[in-house]
């Protein structure tokens, strides 16, 4: 009978919580997101009316006014691009970093790993604006390449996508090379080895070795890295420059400078179904097919 | 021979990415010169006018309170979520449970921000709180975004963990509270501690969730170092930057510390 009791309070302080402050926040977004929009405050009718007799007072324009224009679409497509460049970059990148890793001696492998994770842990501004400083038109990079005779006069290197993608490989590298190392890790080197006496070439074995035992990590850390780079709003704002419109971006002048606030919940709303939802039942579908083909 | 030069190459150019932007920050903090970018000459003139800064220090108190608040609050529920998802069977809706519990961790901290505000106003034009926005709100916020980072290990080192340990305190007469307090508790502490430090650091970073919920007298320490720096460089930044970036790669080694113990 305690035990019951106990158990049913561990299960639903946190449950509690998350309904209330996390549920029910995504469900006002919605809820918002189908709101007839008007001037005052808050911007929007009420979904239910009783003047008259009870009426449901619900709308799609908030939909199709953003699906409409291509502003929205633009860079909601704008964003997955920058996020699948991005991630092919830390994949590009944090693939080898992490095979070599895995492949190092016990102590200096798990001095190496905490060396590739503890700049993840100094802050993010931080990270970014030490790109700022970096790009300056008389930063250390244009010094460097006019000294080498490169160019004759400073780059623009700040303030464009370019920037914007060197920003997000750097800060969010860790997230790609972490998952990487949990399976190279786990995997027997020996097959290397074996694939190698059994006439294999370097490349060979990469790609009918590493590479298919290594499809969940990469799997993984692509997953970590792509979802939080399309709504990223921090790196383009700081290092980003007028080219090009990102999703975070008009979300937050949608909601800060339009007052538009059904349209912002609409505009959130559909990148939760557009990004997050596949994800979710793409990862529950793979975690059942990995169950059953027992990797 | 060959490899191995390929190896350490590889890892030695990597090595040098992750750190080469961090360490030309500490360098530029200590630039005397007020244009950050024209090297004048070695001084600490920027720590000093940094610590003489109110509004920073400011910051930093509030950004380190809702930290350390925010970081307990999501410890406790995170170990509950944690322990219930290996060690309770019957949890109603789990997948409810699941989805509730990792969702926060896919999704884009902006949404969250949008939701959590409209939240917030909704909830005061029913109910008339909370009146404004503020502390209050940001550390509502936090906790519940930080809940799932806490959850996700301590349900890692439950999974992990032989439970025949528990069941023999169970034989030898424990109940249920006593086998969870003088048993399970003491032997996850490391991960429990571990989980924490990660809240701590991701509320003491979060900017974007802040700047959503924040109200006056609010400015969290992102907050304020956003705002100088959105749009150009400042010295003053530069020798926060060192500092800050020197105490959280601290926690980070601590955090491993913590973490490497439930491996063994």
């Amino acid at each position: 009978m305690k035990n019951k009791l106990f158990e049913k309070y561990f299960v639903f302080s946190p449950y509690f919580w998350l309904v209330l402050f996390f549920f029910i926040p995504l469900a006002i977004i919605f809820k918002i997101s189908i709101s007839v929009s008007e001037w005052g405050m808050p911007p929007y009718q009420d979904i239910f009316l009783f003047d008259n007799g009870f009426k449901i007072n619900t709308t799609f324009e908030n939909y199709v006014y953003i699906f409409s224009d291509y502003y929205y679409i633009g860079s909601f497509v704008n964003s997955l691009i920058l996020a699948l460049i991005s991630t092919f970059f830390c994949l590009l990148i944090g693939f080898p970093l992490a095979f070599y890793i895995a492949t190092s001696n016990i102590r200096l492998r798990n001095i190496l790993l905490v060396l590739v994770v503890i700049p993840f842990w100094s802050s993010f501004l931080l990270r970014v604006y030490a790109w700022k400083i970096i790009l300056q038109n008389n930063g250390i990079l244009n010094v460097i390449l006019l000294n080498l005779g490169i160019t004759s006069e400073p780059l623009q290197l700040l303030y464009n996508q370019y920037a914007v993608i060197m920003g997000i490989v750097y800060t969010y590298l860790p997230l790609m090379i972490l998952p990487l190392y949990g399976y190279l890790n786990k995997f027997d080197l020996n097959l290397i080895e074996a694939s190698k006496d059994l006439g294999l070439n370097r490349i060979k074995t990469f790609f009918k070795v590493i590479l298919p035992l290594s499809v969940p990590g990469i799997v993984a850390g692509s997953l970590l890295v792509f979802i939080p780079v399309v709504g990223e709003f921090i790196i383009p704002e700081m290092l980003g420059g007028s080219d090009r419109l990102y999703y975070g971006k008009i979300l937050w002048e949608e909601f800060f400078v339009n007052r538009n606030w059904p349209g912002a919940s609409a505009l959130a709303f559909s990148g939760i179904i557009i990004l997050v939802l596949p994800i979710v039942i793409f990862q529950i579908l793979y975690s059942r097919w990995s169950e059953k083909n027992e990797i | 021979m060959k490899s191995s030069l390929i190896k350490s190459t590889v890892i030695f150019l990597g090595l040098f990415f992750l750190y080469f932007p961090i360490l030309v920050l500490i360098f530029y903090s200590f630039n005397e010169n007020k244009r950050v970018m024209v090297w004048k000459g070695f001084s600490l003139r920027w720590y000093n006018e940094l610590f003489n800064n109110e509004q920073i220090i400011e910051a930093f108190i509030i950004s380190i309170k809702i930290a350390a608040l925010s970081a307990t609050f999501a410890t406790i529920l995170g170990v509950m979520i944690g322990y219930s998802l290996v060690r309770i069977r019957k949890i109603p809706f789990k997948s409810f449970y699941i989805f509730l519990s990792s969702t926060p961790l896919v999704l884009p901290e902006l949404i969250l921000g949008l939701s959590m505000l409209l939240f917030f106003i909704s909830l005061n034009n029913v109910i008339g709180f909370p009146s404004s926005r503020g502390q209050l709100t940001i550390f509502i916020s936090h906790v519940t975004f930080c809940i799932a980072f806490v959850a996700i290990i301590i349900q890692a080192r439950l999974t992990d963990f032989n439970k025949n340990i528990e069941e023999a305190a169970m034989d030898l007469g424990y109940n249920y509270t006593k086998v969870l307090y003088k048993i399970t508790l003491p032997i996850i502490l490391p991960s429990i501690i571990a989980g924490w430090l990660l809240a701590f650091t991701i509320s003491l970073d979060d900017l974007v969730v802040a700047s959503f919920t924040t109200g006056p007298g609010a400015n969290t320490l992102p907050i304020v170092v956003f705002s100088k720096v959105r749009l150009g460089l400042s010295p003053e930044v530069n020798a926060l930057s060192a500092i800050l970036m020197f105490a959280l790669i601290i926690i980070g080694l601590f955090y491993f510390y913590f973490n490497k113990k439930f491996k063994h």
